[in-house]
């Protein structure tokens, strides 16, 4: 158990490190720095002179090393496009992705799972078709199609929700939060939304897929012959073993809401961190590239570690292997 | 044999499923339309003297104030919308499809290599597709047109839009191939005529090739169809964004962008029309899509 965990981490330490190789490869061939930090009027020498200074002419290997150390000391540089540190410009941005995530994962947890377990549970019910047809319908439209329709018809024509921004957030201490105000829930509710449904149609299908095997099973049709109670065979026995594919889901989906939290931000002007690297992409500005790369590697890497770990807390079986 | 009872057994059941059948004539129809958008548009939308501004903003010819010479309405520009989505369409099947015989070729080339050779190749194979599974396919698509914006010189960006869109969406969906004609080369590696073939001292390539790759192209057909969706809905999410194609050459989706600037006004055909299309379009592929897995895998009928 021990094993697993320490092997697991060093793991995590290798994928850190690769991603913080590509962002450094980023940061040093894409482009060059100097040019990025001077303007024309700077002379050659003047030039050189500050390469030297900054240590690009040290062997590859030395740079990539400092840049690993500066990174863990929290310095992570200056942002072509604004000169600001780019440490600060993350920070500031990612309260409001983290809610957005979270928000959006709660949706599609809190719909996706029961929508699951009722189709799988009733699989000819008029109910369930009309559900699988509308996911698939779901997952074929872009999300950022969904951003625009919710807009036009909760913002443009029923003019019930604000359609871009954060409304009013609440700080608490450097977090800026829009979970406290009305107002903040009423901005954050139609891109909370739009991030949710892809994901909900997906943890419906392997909510459904997973509990229709587990129906399946010996056990239960053991149980249902022994004459366990319907009601506590699917919500007790089935629903259980179900779970740590549910726990899979919430680690996989992690990536997905990142991912499509840029699309999302950037339909309803959501000042999160996707913003602020499809800002960055347009303008070139390749240390905020790489530093929002590291940093969502990092929070996939930790949250892939915890699923793991949620496993062995999870599954009994698991925690007898690895002794 | 197998093949033609096969071939023969998926007509009828194409002919009984209402969905595919619809879903097919609507991407027929879309494709021929892309085909031939050069000749049966109205006006080029590339054009600037094909089409001219007293014509702007007129509604489709089911609502007052409209022409009928443009049926679904014109743009701010008094550009044709049928004109304009015909000639969208084009480029994202363009791009959509190239990007997609790119990743497929890469994929099932190193796929088919992973699974023939094992070993140290296939673990160098299979662990850089699990990093780029880590990541989803539109983050290492914005991360290649983003590193391309740098390396490319300024001068001959914009030339390249097109290029550089279908590579970040072919470098994003290899994997799916890849994973797909490694684990069904495994599989094939033990049969009898496999070995038999590597015993006569066929060359690898021929045994990967013509002996293997017909007998695993059923799940490849099927990624195939679920990847042109994919691929399609990347490559406007990706101009949407405003990342991907400048808005002088529109795809779907920086016609979709460009819609979004009419969303607060009245006139909603310029965004809903692409929009719509795009939307049937895609979930025409992938009901087509679904019919194939089923098709293929005769355990889920």
């Amino acid at each position: 158990m021990v094993y697993f965990i320490l092997k697991r981490m060093l793991q995590s330490v290798f994928v850190m490190m690769a991603v913080a190789f590509l962002a450094f490869s980023l940061f040093r061939f894409v482009g060059d720095p100097i040019t990025q930090m001077t303007g024309v009027e700077t002379s050659v020498e003047d030039q050189e002179r500050l390469r030297e200074e900054l240590g690009l002419n040290d062997p590859f290997i030395y740079q990539f090393l400092r840049f690993t150390g500066d990174m863990l000391k929290g310095d992570f540089g200056f942002s072509y496009r604004t000169r600001q540190p780019v440490a600060d410009m993350i920070a500031s941005r990612i309260p409001a992705t983290f809610e957005l995530g979270v928000v959006a994962l709660m949706i599609s947890l809190l719909v996706g799972v029961p929508a699951g377990v009722y189709t799988a549970l009733k699989p000819r019910g008029v109910l369930t078709q009309t559900i699988l047809m509308t996911t698939l319908v779901g997952v074929s439209i872009p999300t950022f199609v969904i951003g625009i329709m919710l807009i036009f018809i909760f913002g443009v024509q029923l003019g019930w929700l604000p359609t871009f921004g954060r409304g009013g957030t609440f700080k608490i201490g450097a977090w800026e939060s829009s979970l406290f105000t009305i107002d903040g829930w009423r901005a954050l509710l139609l891109p909370a939304i739009t991030l949710g449904v892809y994901q909900l149609t997906l943890t419906m299908r392997l909510v459904r897929a997973e509990m229709m095997e587990v129906m399946r099973s010996d056990y239960i049709r053991f149980a249902m012959a022994r004459g366990v109670p319907m009601r506590s065979l699917h919500y007790k026995h089935a629903l259980a073993n179900t779970m740590v594919p549910v726990i899979t889901i919430i680690g996989l989906q992690f990536g997905g809401v990142i991912a499509f939290s840029i699309v999302t931000e950037s339909v309803f002007q959501w000042p999160g961190m996707g913003l602020l690297f499809l800002e960055s992409i347009r303008f070139v500005d390749i240390p905020v590239m790489g530093v929002y790369l590291v940093v969502i590697a990092f929070f996939f890497v930790l949250v892939n570690l915890i699923v793991d770990l949620l496993y062995v807390a999870i599954d009994p079986r698991l925690r007898i292997r690895d002794v | 044999m197998i093949a033609f009872v096969k071939k023969n057994e998926g007509f009828w059941l194409f002919v009984h499923s209402p969905a595919a059948m619809v879903a097919a004539i609507f991407a027929v129809i879309i494709l021929l339309g892309a085909v031939f958008a050069p000749w049966i548009a109205l006006v080029n939308p590339y054009d600037l003297a094909s089409f001219s501004l007293f014509d702007g903003l007129l509604p489709p010819v089911w609502l007052d104030g409209a022409n009928p010479k443009y049926l679904l309405g014109t743009d701010d520009q008094g550009r044709d919308m049928i004109s304009s989505i015909l000639y969208g369409a084009r480029l994202s099947l363009v791009i959509g499809l190239s990007a997609l015989t790119i990743a497929a070729v890469l994929g099932v080339g190193l796929g088919l290599a992973a699974g023939y050779y094992g070993g140290r190749f296939d673990a160098i194979v299979m662990r850089i597709a699990d990093v780029q599974l880590a990541l989803p396919a539109i983050l290492t698509a914005l991360l290649i047109d983003g590193i391309a914006r740098g390396i490319l010189p300024a001068a001959i960006q914009q030339d390249l839009r097109v290029a550089v869109l279908t590579l970040a969406i072919a470098l994003s969906l290899w994997v799916n191939f890849a994973r797909t004609a490694r684990a069904s080369t495994f599989m094939h590696m033990n049969k009898e005529y496999v070995q038999a073939a590597i015993m006569m001292g066929q060359h690898p390539l021929r045994v990967m090739f013509v002996h293997i790759l017909p007998n695993i192209l059923g799940p490849l057909l099927v990624i195939m169809t679920v990847d042109l969706a994919s691929a399609i809905l990347l490559e406007a999410t990706l101009s949407f964004l405003g990342i991907g194609l400048p808005a002088d050459s529109p795809s779907l989706g920086t016609l979709i962008r460009i819609g979004m600037q009419f969303l607060l006004s009245g006139e909603w055909w310029i965004l809903w029309i692409p929009t719509m299309f795009l939307v049937v379009l895609v979930v025409s592929i992938n009901i087509l899509g679904d019919f194939l897995r089923d098709l293929f895998n005769p355990r889920l009928r």
